[in-house]
C-alpha cells in the first residue's frame, strides 16, 4: 500500500509535491502515463508506477520525453486522461511534438507537466519553460502549495478535456521537491472504453483555419480556468504597493509580509493561472494600486506579459510604476527564497528590515564555517563503476599521449568533470550530445586534427539520444570512440528502469535490449568489459585508440553501487594493512587518497596512513589495483 | 525552552547517501498525523550523492510555510554529519539554535586528497556550542554499524531527537512507528526501531 492510492477522502497527509500532482492526477481519474525521469519530475511517474496496478491504470517510463508524449497523446486522442510530466530539458525534446498537438488538439483531458529547476539545483542549466505556453498557444497553471497542486492538476484534466487541448501544469524544485499537508478527495471508478474517432482525423490542417482556432480553443480554456478560483488577491482595498506573483512565490511574499508587519500596506495577487493572462482578473486587481512589484522566478514571464496588457489597455493602467526584474528590485535569474521576497519588499517600502541575527554572530559564524569546514565537492559515490571506467580513460589518455578527451553527456558519469572523474570529461551538453560532438571532432583528422576523441554515455541516455548519433557516426565515417557506461539503470534520476533493464514502470518483465547488440546492428566494431578489471579496460581502450578509423565502441557493464547496495552491501571485504602501507615515507606520494579520491578510502591522520572507511566503502575493490605496496586488501566474501 | 516559536524551523543536514530525505519525511508524516501544518523543503539531485545535503522543516500549528528556511533563522540543526552541522551555522545559525549532531566524519574530498583538514572533533563540537544554545551528541554512525546497516544512522539520529523530548518536534516511538511503517517494507522496521531506540539511548548533551 503507497500513501498515494489511500482511498480515504479527507484524510490529511504530508505528501511531496510531486506526489501531490500524482495524487490529482489520480483522482481525476487519470487512465495513462507516460514520462522520462529528469529531476525533479521524476517521482511524480515513479509514484504512479507504484499504484497504477492496483488502481488500473497504464504508466510506463518512455525512451525519451518527445515518445513519452506522443503515448500520452494517443490515449488522450481514444478519449482516455492521460498525463506525461518532465524537466525542463524534456519539454525541449517533445516540443516538436508538441508545437504539432497544440493544432489538432486531443480528445481525453491530457495534462503536461513541467518542472522547471531555477538556479539549476538538480540540471546542468537553468531554463524558464513558461515561454513555451505562451509559443504554442496553451495554457499553463502554477500552483503554489501542495494542497492547490492536487486540485489544480484535477481542474487541467476537466478543462483539457472541454476545450480539446492539452493543459500545461508548471512546477519548480522547490515545489515537486517540497513537502506539505495534502487533504485527500475521492478516487473515481470506471473508465470509458478507448476508441480513435477515424472521422476525425489528427493531422495537420491549413493553418489560416486551425490557427485562429487554436487562438479561440487557448481563451475558452483562459476563461474556464479562470473561473476554478486559482487567481486571488489578499490585502487592503487600495494598498501602497501590489505584489503580482505566482507559484513558489506566494508562500515567500507572504511569510516576507507577515516578518515586516507590512500586510496592512501590501496587497498580493496571486496569479493561479499565468497563460492566458487573466485580464478580467487583472484589470480589477491592477486599477487598485499604482505601484506594482512582479515577484517570479528565472524570467520576467508574468512581469513582460502584463506590461504589454497595460500597454494594450491603455488608461490608468500606463500610470504605473513596475518593480521587477526589469528594475532589479528581483534577482534576474535563479530563484527566489523568504529573504528575497524581504529585500524585494524592503527596498519598494522603504523599509529596512530586522537584520536576522546580530552582525557579529553572522560575522563569527562565515569566518568558522570558512575556516573550519572544507568545502564539500561532489563525486561519484564509493564504489561506483565510472569511477573505474575514468580511472582506466586517465591511463589509456596519458599512455597515448596526443591529448585526447573525453565528450561528455547528462548522468552520474557527468562527475567526470570533477576531481572523482579526474577531470577527464571536457564537454557537456545535452542528453545524447556526448556522442554528437564527437561525431564533429570525429570529421576533423580530415584538416590534420590528431587528437582521439572518446565519447561517453550511459545506458539509459544511449537509448535516449546517443543512437541517432551514432548511426550517423557510422553513416558519415566519424573517427570516434564511444564508451558506454552501462550500469543497468537511470540512476542520476533514482534508478528508473529503461529498455536495456527487463522491467518496466509496473515491474512487469520486458525485452533487455542490449546496447552492445544494438551497436553491433550498426556494423561497428563492438567490444564489452568490466571497468572493474582496470588494467584490462585501459590496454583495451589504448588499443582502440591507435587505430580509430570509423566508429568502435567498447560497452562497460557494471552494475551501479547504490542498485547492488540494496542487494548485496559488500562486493568484496576491503581492508587496509596499516603494516604494509609505508604512509608518508612511501615513494607513492599518497597516490590512493590524492589521486584515487574514492570516499571509502581515507586518510587517517593520526596513523599517518591510508584507511578504510568501513561505513562508507562499497568494496568495489579496485583501489587494491593502485597501491604499490599491496597494503590494500581486497577479500572475497563468503 | 518557552513557548516554541511558530514556525519551529528545523534544518536536517548531511551528505548525500545518510538518508537525510527519508528522515524528514517520517518526521514530517509523523508530525501531520498528529495534527500540524508541516512543510519540508529538500535539496537533491545534482547534490546526490557526496555532496551536502539539507532539509528545511517548518513545523507550524497554524499555515503552510515556505520549504525554504530565511537567514538566521533555524531553531534546531540535526546533523547526520558533524561538519555539516557546522556548515549551517553560516547562513542558519544564531545565538539561540540548538545542534544534535552524529560525531562520526565523512570526509569530504579534498580532505582525502590531502588538500584540506578535516577539524578535530572536540574542536568542532566546541564551536558549535559556542554558536548556539545548546549542543547534544550521539555516535548514530557506530550504532548503524553494529546493526550491520550505516543507512540506519538517521533512525538513530531520529531516536536521539525524539530523546530530546523538545515540544516544538515531538516524536513518539508509536509516531515513528506508525510513520515508517507507511514508507518502508514491513521486514524493514525491526532493524530501523532498533536504531531509534539506541539512539534514543545514547542521547548525551555536551
Amino acid at each position: 500500500m503507497s500513501i498515494l492510492s489511500l482511498d480515504q477522502p479527507g484524510r490529511q497527509l504530508l505528501y511531496m509535491g510531486n506526489e501531490a500532482i500524482a495524487r490529482g492526477a489520480i483522482e481525476a481519474g487519470v487512465r495513462v502515463v507516460a514520462s522520462y525521469p529528469g529531476n525533479p519530475s521524476s517521482e511524480i511517474t515513479a509514484s504512479l508506477a507504484k499504484v497504477a496496478g492496483e488502481l488500473g491504470m497504464y504508466v510506463e517510463w518512455s525512451v525519451n520525453e518527445k515518445v513519452a508524449a506522443e503515448v500520452a497523446a494517443g490515449a488522450s486522442l481514444a478519449g482516455l486522461r492521460s498525463m506525461t510530466c518532465m524537466k525542463h530539458n524534456g519539454l525541449n525534446v517533445a516540443s516538436d511534438f508538441l508545437f504539432a498537438l497544440n493544432f489538432t488538439g486531443t480528445k481525453g483531458g491530457m495534462v503536461i507537466v513541467i518542472c522547471d529547476d531555477p538556479l539549476a539545483l538538480s540540471s546542468t542549466a537553468e531554463q524558464d519553460t513558461r515561454a513555451f505556453a505562451k509559443a504554442a498557444d496553451l495554457p499553463l497553471l502554477e500552483p503554489s502549495d501542495f494542497q492547490e497542486g492536487k486540485d489544480m492538476v484535477k481542474a487541467a484534466f476537466r478543462v483539457s478535456e472541454e476545450v480539446g487541448l492539452p493543459v500545461l501544469v508548471h512546477s519548480v524544485t522547490r515545489f515537486s521537491h517540497a513537502r506539505g499537508n495534502v487533504t485527500l478527495g475521492e478516487i473515481p471508478q470506471g473508465q470509458p472504453k478507448p476508441h480513435f474517432d477515424t472521422l476525425h482525423p489528427a493531422y495537420p490542417k491549413p493553418v489560416e483555419n486551425t490557427h485562429p482556432a487554436l487562438h479561440r480553443k487557448l481563451a475558452q480554456a483562459g476563461r474556464a480556468l479562470a473561473g476554478e478560483g486559482y487567481n486571488s488577491y489578499s490585502g487592503p482595498e487600495r494598498p501602497d504597493l501590489l505584489v503580482l506573483t505566482c507559484g513558489s512565490g506566494v508562500a515567500y511574499m507572504n511569510e516576507a509580509l507577515e516578518g515586516l508587519g507590512a500586510s496592512n500596506r501590501v496587497g498580493v495577487a496571486k496569479l493561479g493561472l499565468t497563460w492566458p493572462l487573466p485580464e478580467g482578473f487583472l484589470r480589477k486587481t491592477l486599477a487598485r494600486c499604482a505601484q506594482v512589484l512582479f515577484f517570479e522566478e528565472i524570467d520576467p514571464f508574468l512581469e513582460d506579459n502584463v506590461k504589454a496588457f497595460c500597454a494594450q489597455e491603455g488608461g490608468d493602467l500606463l500610470n504605473k510604476t513596475f518593480l521587477g526584474k526589469a528594475s532589479g528590485a528581483v534577482p534576474s535569474v535563479g530563484e527566489n527564497s523568504p529573504d528575497t521576497a524581504v529585500a524585494a519588499l524592503g527596498a519598494a517600502l522603504g523599509l529596512k528590515p530586522q537584520p536576522p541575527r546580530p552582525a557579529d554572530y553572522a560575522d563569527e559564524a562565515l569566518a568558522l564555517v570558512r575556516d573550519l569546514a572544507p568545502v564539500r565537492q561532489l563525486g561519484l559515490c564509493a564504489g561506483c563503476p565510472h569511477r573505474a571506467t575514468y580511472w582506466a580513460v586517465k591511463n589509456a589518455l596519458a599512455l597515448d599521449g596526443r591529448e585526447g578527451f573525453v565528450t561528455g553527456d547528462i548522468g552520474c558519469y557527468a562527475q567526470g568533470r570533477g576531481p572523482s572523474g579526474f577531470s577527464q570529461m571536457k564537454t557537456m551538453f545535452a542528453m545524447g550530445s556526448g556522442a554528437g560532438i564527437a561525431n564533429g571532432f570525429g570529421q576533423l583528422t580530415r584538416f590534420g586534427a590528431e587528437q582521439p576523441v572518446l565519447a561517453v554515455c550511459g545506458d539509459s541516455t544511449f537509448f535516449h539520444a546517443a543512437l541517432p548519433a551514432l548511426i550517423n557516426a557510422r553513416f558519415n565515417g566519424s573517427n570516434l570512440l564511444m564508451l558506454i557506461l552501462d550500469n543497468n539503470a537511470t540512476a542520476m534520476t533514482g534508478f528508473q528502469p529503461h529498455p536495456g533493464v527487463g522491467i518496466t514502470a509496473m515491474g512487469q518483465p520486458a525485452p533487455a535490449l542490449d546496447p552492445a547488440e544494438v551497436c553491433r546492428s550498426l556494423g561497428a566494431e563492438v567490444l564489452e568489459l568490466d571497468p572493474f578489471e582496470v588494467q584490462k579496460t585501459t590496454e583495451t581502450i589504448y588499443d582502440l585508440l591507435q587505430d580509430l578509423d570509423g566508429v568502435k565502441i567498447l560497452v562497460l557493464k557494471q552494475e551501479c553501487a547504490l542498485v547492488r547496495g540494496k542487494r548485496q552491501r559488500l562486493l568484496f571485504k576491503m581492508s587496509l594493512d596499516q603494516e604494509r602501507c609505508l604512509g608518508a615515507d612511501c615513494g607513492c606520494n599518497r597516490f590512493c587518497t590524492r589521486v584515487f579520491k574514492c570516499p571509502g578510502l581515507i586518510w587517517d591522520p593520526a596513523q599517518g596512513k591510508a584507511a578504510i572507511d568501513e561505513a562508507i566503502c562499497t568494496g568495489c575493490g579496485v583501489c587494491a589495483t593502485i597501491c604499490p605496496q599491496q597494503a590494500i586488501v581486497k577479500e572475497v566474501i563468503s | 525552552m518557552s513557548a516554541a516559536p511558530d514556525p519551529f524551523n528545523l534544518i536536517i543536514t548531511g551528505v548525500g547517501g545518510q538518508g537525510n530525505v527519508l528522515a524528514s519525511q517520517i518526521l514530517g508524516q509523523a508530525l501531520v498525523r498528529q495534527g500540524w501544518v508541516v512543510t519540508v523543503g529538500e535539496t537533491y539531485g545534482a547534490s546526490q550523492r557526496g555532496g551536502s545535503v539539507m532539509s528545511h522543516l517548518r513545523l507550524s500549528r497554524r499555515k503552510q510555510w515556505s520549504p525554504l528556511i530565511p537567514e538566521g533563522q533555524a531553531h534546531l540543526v540535526v546533523g547526520l554529519e558533524p561538519l555539516e552541522s557546522l556548515r549551517v551555522m553560516a547562513r542558519y545559525g544564531n545565538p539561540g539554535v540548538l545542534t544534535l549532531t552524529n560525531t562520526r566524519p565523512i570526509h569530504p574530498l579534498d580532505v582525502i586528497a590531502g588538500a584540506a583538514e578535516y577539524p578535530e572533533m572536540d574542536t568542532l563540537l566546541a564551536k558549535l556550542k559556542k554558536l548556539g544554545a545548546g549542543v547534544w551528541t550521539v555516535d548514530a554512525t557506530r550504532i548503524a554499524l553494529e546493526l550491520d546497516n550505516p543507512i540506519l544512522s538517521n533512525m538513530a539520529m531520529l531516536g536521539a531527537l525524539a530523546g530530546m523530548e523538545l515540544a516544538a518536534a515531538p516524536l513518539s516511538r508509536e509516531d515513528f512507528a506508525e510513520a515508517l511503517g507507511m514508507l518502508l517494507p514491513a521486514k524493514a522496521l525491526p532493524a530501523n526501531l532498533e536504531a531509534f531506540d539506541q539512539g534514543r539511548a545514547s542521547l548525551r548533551e555536551i
